[in-house]
C-alpha cells in the first residue's frame, strides 16, 4: 500500500489494534529491513497454521522480511501449504482456484500497469511445486514465455503437503509417496532449465541455509522483474512431515541437499547483470558518504 | 480512432440518439465494448467466438482498449480476466462450449471474488460428438454460479445486453460478472438491424473505489486486508464464512433485478398479456417463438409470448404474474435437458401447465412449426400436417 495509506491518521493511534500501530511503527513499511535483524522488528507474517519445524514456514517468514516494497507489494498463491501463511501477513494477497496464480498475476500486473504507470506495484507468485509445475504448469510458462513482469517463487517441498502426501512432478525419481505406490516412475522436473529457455531474466536456485542469501535473491528478483521481464526462484522448502525430517533436522537436511542437487545457482541476462552492477556500485557509494 | 467523450451510463444507453446498422452479432459484441471504456481484453480463440475477440482485438490496435492478448487457454484466459479486475480494471472476455467449461472452475468463482466482468458466451454443442453448432446446453453449467447470466435473442440485444452488462456488473449493490449469451451463428454470425449510439462516446471508466470488495491495488487502508483470509482459521470459521458470503452473492445477484429493468427495460418482455396460451422463451427460441405468436395470432387464436431476458436474476415474479390465467405454457428450447422448461416449472404453482418442449439439439434449427404444433394442441385443435414458411 502506498505507504500513505498504511499511515495512522492522526489522533487514531489508541482506537486501532496494537498489532497494527506496532506494524506501522516497527514492521518494515518505508525502509529496507535486514534479515540478520528478524525477532527485533515487527514482522509482517507471525502467527501461521502451518506444521510446527516447517521449513517452508520459515522462507515464507524471510521472503516478507527480504521485499524491497513491502508497501507496495501484492502476493499471490493457491491452494497448498505456503498459503496458510500467506493468506496471514500484512501484505495483500490474493488466493483464487488451484494452479491459476501465473495467469491471475499476469491480467493483475497489467490492470496495475495501466492504472499506475508511474508507481512501482511489486508482483510475486508464491506457490508449490504442484500448484506451478504440475496443474499450473501451462500457466507457468505462458507467462513466463509473454515475458509477464512479476517474479514467481517455487517453494518446492518435493509433495503434495497440504493434500497428504502425493507424488509430484518435482518429487525425485524412485522415491515411494502416495499415488506413487511403487514409487515414481521419472525425473524431478527441471524447473531452472525451463524458466530459463521460456525467457525468465533472472532465475534462481536455492536451499535455505543462509538467510542473507534468500533476502538478497528475493530481492534481485523482485527488482529484475520489475524492470525487466519475469523472474523465478527455485527454494528447497522440505517437508519434514511428509519426508519424516526430524524438526531438528530442517536444516543439515537443507545443507546436505545443498550440496548434492540444490547448489546455490543464479542466472540472468547481462542487461539485468549491468543493472545489479549498477545498483550495487550505487548503494556502495551511499553506505561510503 | 475518434476522440471519444466520456458519457453518464444513463445518456448513453437510454437517451442518445442511434442510428440503425446492419450488423452481425459479433459485431454488435465489438460495438458494445467500443463504447464501454474496457481496459483489458483476453482472447482464446473458439468458433463460433473467435469473430468477436479478432474484433475487440482490432479495437485494442485502433486505441479503443487499453491491453489485449491472446490467453495460453480459457483457464488461463478466466484466470487472467479475475486478476484484471481485482487490479481494478474493467474487462471483457468471450468464450463457446467447450471453452467456457474449459474455463468454468474460474468463472464460477467470479461471484465469489465479487469480480465484476462481461462475459460474452456464443453458444456451442458440448459434449461428444463434436459439433461446432449452436446448441445451448452449456448456460445449464452457468445457472447455478452466482453470476447475472442475459440471453440474448438477436443482435440489438448483444449490443444492449453488453453495453449495460458493464454499468450493471460494477453497481456497488451488484458487483458480480455478467454473462451475455446469444446463439452462436444464428445471432453471431447472421446480420440484424442494430440501433447504435454514437461512437464518439463512451461509459466513464470504472472506479474500483466504488465498491462492496476493494480493489487490490495496494491504495487502501487497512494494511492486513487479507490477513484473515477465513478458511485457514478453522474449519468452522470457513463453514460459516463461506455460507454467509455465497448467501449475499446471491442476494445480491437478486438486486440486480432493479439495474436490469432500469436499463434494459424488465428481466422479460410480454407479448400480447392476456392469452390464454403462452410460450416461454429465451435466446434465439424467443426469435422464433416470436414468429409463432405471430402465426396464431393471425389465425385468431389467443396466443403470447414471454421473453426472458434475464436468466439469472430469473424472473420468477414476474411469470407468476403473467401466467397466472395461462391454460398452458410452451417451452422451445435449443437443448436436449431442457433446462428452460425446468425453470418455469419451478418457478410457477401449477407446473402441470408446462409443455416440455419443443426441442431442438445438436445446434439444429428451431422450425416454427414446431411449435406450431404445441399450439395447436393446446387449443385441441386437430390439424393435417400445416406447412408455414
Ligand atoms: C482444482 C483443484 N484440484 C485439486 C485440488 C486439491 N489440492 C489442494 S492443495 C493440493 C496439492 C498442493 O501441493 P503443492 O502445490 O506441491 O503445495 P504444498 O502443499 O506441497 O506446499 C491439491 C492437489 C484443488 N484445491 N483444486
Ligand atoms: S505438510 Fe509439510 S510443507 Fe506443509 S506445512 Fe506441514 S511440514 Fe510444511
Amino acid at each position: 500500500m502506498g505507504l500513505e495509506y498504511v499511515r495512522i491518521s492522526p489522533g487514531f493511534e489508541k482506537y486501532m489494534p496494537r498489532d497494527y500501530v506496532d506494524l506501522v511503527k516497527y514492521g518494515p513499511f518505508g525502509k529496507q529491513v535486514d534479515v540478520m535483524q528478524m525477532g527485533q522488528f515487527k514482522e509482517l507474517v507471525e502467527e501461521h497454521p502451518m506444521c510446527a519445524g516447517c521449513y517452508m514456514a520459515y522462507f515464507i517468514r524471510v521472503f516478507y522480511a527480504a521485499l524491497p516494497n513491502p508497501e507496495d507489494t501484492i502476493v499471490l498463491g493457491t491452494a497448498g501449504c505456503a498459503r496458510l501463511a500467506l493468506s496471514q501477513a500484512a501484505v495483500p494477497f490474493i488466493y483464487g482456484n488451484y494452479g491459476d496464480t501465473n495467469a491471475v498475476a499476469s491480467g493483475l500486473k497489467r490492470a496495475l500497469s495501466i492504472r499506475f504507470p508511474d508507481k512501482v506495484k511489486d508482483v510475486v507468485v508464491i506457490a508449490g511445486d504442484g500448484g506451478l509445475i504440475d496443474i499450473g504448469f501451462g500457466m507457468t510458462m505462458h507467462s513466463w514465455f509473454r515475458r509477464e513482469k512479476f517474479t514467481t517463487i517455487m517453494v518446492d517441498n518435493e509433495v503434495y503437503g497440504n493434500t497428504g502426501g502425493q507424488e509430484s512432478g518435482m518429487s525425485p525419481k524412485g522415491i515411494q509417496l502416495k499415488m506413487a505406490p511403487l514409487g515414481k516412475k521419472f525425473d524431478k522436473i527441471n524447473a531452472v532449465e525451463l524458466a530459463k529457455t521460456a525467457g525468465c531474466v533472472y532465475v534462481a536456485r536455492i536451499s535455505p541455509t543462509n538467510p542473507k542469501r534468500i533476502a538478497k535473491t528475493i530481492r534481485r528478483a523482485i527488482l529484475a522483474a520489475r524492470h525487466f521481464g519475469p523472474t523465478f526462484i527455485h527454494a528447497y522448502t522440505s517437508c519434514n512431515i511428509e519426508y519424516s525430517i526430524p524438526t531438528r533436522e530442517v536444516l543439515a537436511d537443507a545443507r546436505k541437499r545443498e550440496k548434492q542437487d540444490f547448489k546455490f545457482y543464479e542466472w540472468m541476462t547481462d542487461e539485468v547483470k549491468e543493472f545489479f552492477e549498477e545498483l550495487e556500485r550505487k548503494e556502495k557509494q551511499e553506505v561510503k558518504k | 480512432m475518434p476522440e471519444q467523450r466520456v458519457v453518464e451510463p444513463e445518456y448513453l444507453i437510454l437517451e442518445a440518439p442511434r442510428e440503425r446498422k446492419f450488423i452481425t452479432g459479433s459485431q454488435a459484441f465489438a460495438e458494445a465494448v467500443k463504447r464501454a471504456n474496457v481496459d483489458v481484453a483476453i482472447a482464446y480463440p473458439i468458433t463460433p467466438q473467435s469473430e468477436t475477440m479478432h474484433l475487440v482485438g482490432d479495437l485494442y490496435a485502433q486505441g479503443y482498449v487499453k491491453d489485449y492478448y491472446r490467453a495460453e487457454e480459457e483457464y488461463g484466459a478466466m484466470s487472467a480476466i479475475a486478476g484484471a479486475v481485482r487490479g481494478g480494471a474493467r474487462a471483457f472476455t468471450a468464450t463457446s462450449g467447450p471453452g467456457l467449461l474449459r474455463g468454468l472452475e474460474a468463472i464460477a468463482s467470479w461471484p465469489g471474488h465479487r469480480i465484476p466482468a462481461v462475459l460474452g458466451i456464443m453458444t456451442r454443442v458440448v459434449n461428444a460428438p463434436l459439433s461446432i453448432q449452436p446448441d445451448n446446453v452449456e448456460i445449464a453449467y452457468l445457472l447455478n454460479a452466482g453470476l447475472i447470466v442475459l440471453h440474448a435473442e438477436n443482435q440489438q440485444d448483444v449490443f444492449d445486453f453488453t453495453l449495460a452488462g458493464f454499468v450493471i456488473s460494477e453497481k456497488v449493490d451488484v458487483y458480480l460478472p455478467v454473462v451475455v449469451a446469444t446463439e452462436g451463428f444464428f445471432v453471431t454470425h447472421a446480420k440484424g438491424y442494430v440501433d447504435l449510439p454514437p461512437e464518439d462516446m463512451k461509459l466513464p471508466p470504472r472506479d474500483p473505489y466504488k465498491a462492496p470488495v476493494p480493489p487490490t491495488d495496494c491504495e487502501i487502508p487497512p494494511a492486513r486486508i487479507q490477513r484473515d483470509a477465513p478458511v485457514q482459521k478453522s474449519n468452522f470459521m470457513s463453514y460459516l464464512i463461506h455460507a454467509v458470503w455465497q448467501q449475499e452473492v446471491w442476494s445480491a445477484n437478486r438486486r440486480a433485478a432493479k439495474w436490469i429493468k432500469h436499463y434494459l427495460g424488465g428481466l422479460i418482455e410480454v407479448v400480447n398479456p392476456d392469452a390464454e396460451v403462452f410460450i416461454v422463451a429465451s435466446g434465439c427460441a424467443a426469435a422464433q417463438g416470436r414468429e409463432a405468436q405471430r402465426y396464431a395470432t393471425m389465425e385468431g387464436l389467443n396466443v403470447g409470448l414471454v421473453k426472458i431476458k434475464s436468466l439469472r436474476p430469473f424472473p420468477t415474479n414476474e411469470l407468476r404474474e403473467v401466467l397466472k390465467n395461462a391454460k398452458a405454457v410452451i417451452v422451445p428450447e435449443h437443448n436436449i435437458v431442457g433446462w428452460l422448461a425446468k425453470e418455469v416449472k419451478a418457478a410457477i404453482p401449477n407446473s402441470g401447465i408446462v409443455v416440455d418442449g419443443p426441442r431442438v439439439y445438436g445446434g439444429m434449427t428451431l422450425p416454427v412449426e414446431l411449435i406450431m404444433d404445441e399450439i395447436y394442441k393446446a387449443f385441441g385443435i386437430k390439424k393435417e400436417k400445416k406447412t408455414v414458411v
